[in-house]
């Protein structure tokens, strides 16, 4: 109840702020499922800033122009809990009460894959920004992602190590109650067999969700003389193996996936992982263009560098809004308006994001670059290279 | 060979860790017959105290910016009396008043049960989700040992569990207050007919265990520096096994306890797939408990009700 009344209060306030738009009746409505409070609250914050960035960008230029007319935006932000249920619950409540013409949202797989459902099932148009599982799209024409999937991500850490190590021998270590770390742990395996032959992977072990200590394994792996151990992992985990391994004797190099992007690894990892690579979405240090401005204006108006969530929700909004625009019209029916929209982005051609070019391929995801950085001696994440689909 | 020997060596670090806990949960017992479930949460805060002493301690950012050594030497006595005080607390804010009025034992271990939750979600409360990590103290060397790896830091966490049972021990077996604890696990009816103050007993079991418990949780957050809340719960359930593995209330079978834990986890992950690793140390343990189900050193106890 106190959801509702909370949603009532922001449409409210909404329409306060905005009279001109209420009395003119037509605002781009868009619905944001989003993890403001629960195990990731961050994130929500994250999506919740950048989404608001481009809001209030467009607006101060008099809104969206859509067929010669400008119409204001409206983003309805409802917290999921960091839980499936209340995100499942949300969404229903954006698509039928608030009439939302687009869903940005839910960040992470555990929700997007159920909401994914809701979204498909009702004909609205939502791209989630950072779910990697491939499930939230698969077969759900309505459903995209601005995020490159776990198996494209493997492939690109291999063709790295490859070169930049100069490596023939990989060891893996990752968590095996998570779904992510687990799957980018096979995809790698399989990844690097394909380049170097079959037993390439000469040390692959696993741990358990609490686990601190991890001598065991890696004494084991260091036995079996890796070029470099691959770690697709937790920033949090990684910030403990890395130090265990060097105190060990291990002197090669690491290399980690996107969930290595946080601003806490360095602070919990400290010089040990410094000089180590990670793939991810996008590199905050060294970037330039569009990404720079986008980076800049973040940091001015919220005191931080905006993290992978923020780039992609800005990514994922500047999408829809670039699909109304190609519409010639603002429709009345919403139901029209979505159909419209979601077409409009299947046919996306070149679609030049800050996290890189992007189109979507037949199950809605994107086909894109995925990005390699290097941390540097002052801990900062810097612009490697960019490693783009073949 | 050199590989066993490693993983010895990773064994004896990791065993000393669970036989610092461990210890803690079998003075209680021994003394009360109270299985103190709350202790792994106090390991926890004892890493915490550590974190906020350090960081309050250390130059740049710390009140006093006194150099690295003397704030090791500080943080250690700080950090286990702060954490006995936490331990002495929950005893007597929620161990006593339910005894003197004569619950279950069953109830008790509820309570201590709770405490524990409650110190988990109220650290998380108030610092919040996001992970803390101790300064460093020690400047780091690692050594090679005839290919054996080793840390300056490994040698001193093993040194001191080594150190802490021994002087346990020493307290127990030899000293008037050790005496009077052993009586009060032998019959607690009867010690205060004898003069002997039951209530400092028991505070003082407690001042013991949990400030143990506080330097092993020192010595864990300079090991392995990401401190989170629920850190102090898979390792404190851990550490209760080997303590019962061990025979729970002898302070021989804790030591024992810990190091068989760590080494069958070490040497099962080693040999084996590591996805078995607690399956198969889990299994081991309970093969052993089947043998003696009293635990290595434990006696048969008659009922004392």
């Amino acid at each position: 109840m106190l959801k509702y009344a909370r949603a009532t209060v922001l449409v409210c306030a909404a329409a306060l702020f905005a009279p001109s738009a209420a009395l003119a009746g037509q605002t781009i409505k868009i619905g944001f499922p989003i993890p403001l409070t629960g195990e990731i609250p961050k994130v929500g914050e994250s999506t919740k800033f950048a989404a608001e960035l481009f809001k209030e960008e467009t607006n101060a230029k008099g809104g969206l122009d859509v067929g010669g007319k400008k119409y204001p935006l409206e983003f309805i932000f409802e917290d999921n809990e960091s839980r499936p249920e209340t995100a499942v619950n949300v969404t229903l409540k954006l698509i039928d009460r608030d009439d939302v013409l687009a869903i940005i949202g839910p960040q992470s797989s555990r929700q997007a894959v159920p909401v994914g459902a809701v979204a498909n099932d009702n004909e609205t148009p939502m791209i989630t920004p950072w779910s990697t599982n491939p499930d939230a799209t698969r077969d759900r024409p309505w459903v995209f992602r601005a995020a490159f999937l776990d198996p494209f991500q493997a492939p690109v850490a291999a063709d790295f190590a490859s070169k930049q190590f100069n490596a023939k021998k990989a060891a893996v270590l990752f968590e095996i109650s998570n779904d992510y770390s687990k799957g980018l742990a096979d995809n790698f395996k399989d990844a690097w067999e394909e380049r170097h032959g079959k037993g390439a992977v000469v040390s692959f072990e696993s741990h358990g969700p609490k686990d601190q200590d991890f001598s065991a394994q890696l004494t084991k792996m260091i036995a079996a003389r890796p070029d470099f151990i691959f770690l697709p992992q937790n920033y949090s985990f990684a910030a403990l193996i890395v130090p265990q391994a060097r105190d060990l004797g291990y002197k090669g190099y690491f290399m980690g996936s996107d969930a290595w992007g946080s601003a806490e690894l360095m602070k919990l990892c400290g010089d040990a992982c410094k000089g180590q690579f990670f793939s991810t979405h996008y590199a905050a240090a060294g970037a330039t263009g569009k990404t720079k401005e986008f980076i800049d204006k973040y940091n001015k108006k919220y005191g931080y560098v905006p993290d992978d969530v923020a780039a992609l929700t800005w990514d994922a909004v500047a999408l829809i809004a670039d699909a109304i625009q190609k519409a010639s019209k603002l429709e009345d029916d919403t139901r029209k308006m979505r159909k419209l929209i979601r077409d409009n982005l299947a046919s996306v051609k070149n679609f030049k994001g800050i996290t890189g070019d992007m189109r979507f391929d037949a199950q809605g995801d994107p086909v894109k670059c995925a990005v390699i950085v290097a941390i540097d001696d002052q801990g900062q994440f810097t612009f490697k290279e960019s490693v783009c689909p073949k | 060979m050199e590989l066993v020997l490693q993983q010895c060596v990773n064994a004896l670090q990791w065993g000393s860790f669970y036989a610092l806990i461990a210890l803690g949960y079998t003075l209680v017992y021994g003394v009360l017959r109270l299985i103190n479930f709350a202790h792994g949460d106090i390991f926890m805060v004892g890493a915490y105290l550590a974190f906020f002493i350090s960081t309050a301690l250390l130059a740049p950012d710390g009140m006093f910016a006194f150099p690295r050594e003397l704030v090791l030497a500080l943080t250690i006595p700080l950090t286990m009396i702060f954490t006995s005080l936490v331990g002495v607390t929950l005893e007597r804010v929620a161990y006593r008043p339910l005894m003197r009025k004569g619950a279950h034992r069953l109830y008790v271990v509820i309570t201590a049960l709770m405490c524990g939750l409650i110190l988990e979600n109220g650290n998380l409360a108030l610092l919040g989700a996001s992970r803390k990590t101790l300064p460093v103290l020690l400047d780091k060397s690692v050594y090679d040992l005839w290919g054996i790896a080793v840390t300056n830091l490994k040698l001193w966490v093993i040194l001191a569990a080594v150190l802490v049972f021994l002087a346990l021990h020493f307290i127990v077996v030899k000293t008037r207050i050790g005496m009077a604890m052993r009586a009060v696990s032998w019959d607690k009816f009867a010690l205060p007919l004898m003069g002997i103050p039951l209530d400092s007993v028991i505070v003082f079991t407690f001042i013991l265990g949990s400030g143990v418990a506080g330097l092993g949780g020192l010595l864990f957050a300079m090991s392995y520096p990401v401190l989170e809340p629920y850190m102090g719960a898979m390792t404190g359930w851990k550490a209760f096994i080997a303590a019962v593995v061990g025979g729970i209330g002898d302070i021989r079978g804790a030591f024992a306890g810990g190091f068989l834990l760590a080494f069958v986890e070490v040497m099962v992950a080693a040999f084996l797939p590591s996805t078995f690793r607690d399956l198969f140390a889990f299994s081991i343990l309970l093969l052993i408990l089947w043998q003696r189900p009293t635990g290595i050193f434990g006696k048969p106890l008659t009922s004392k009700i």
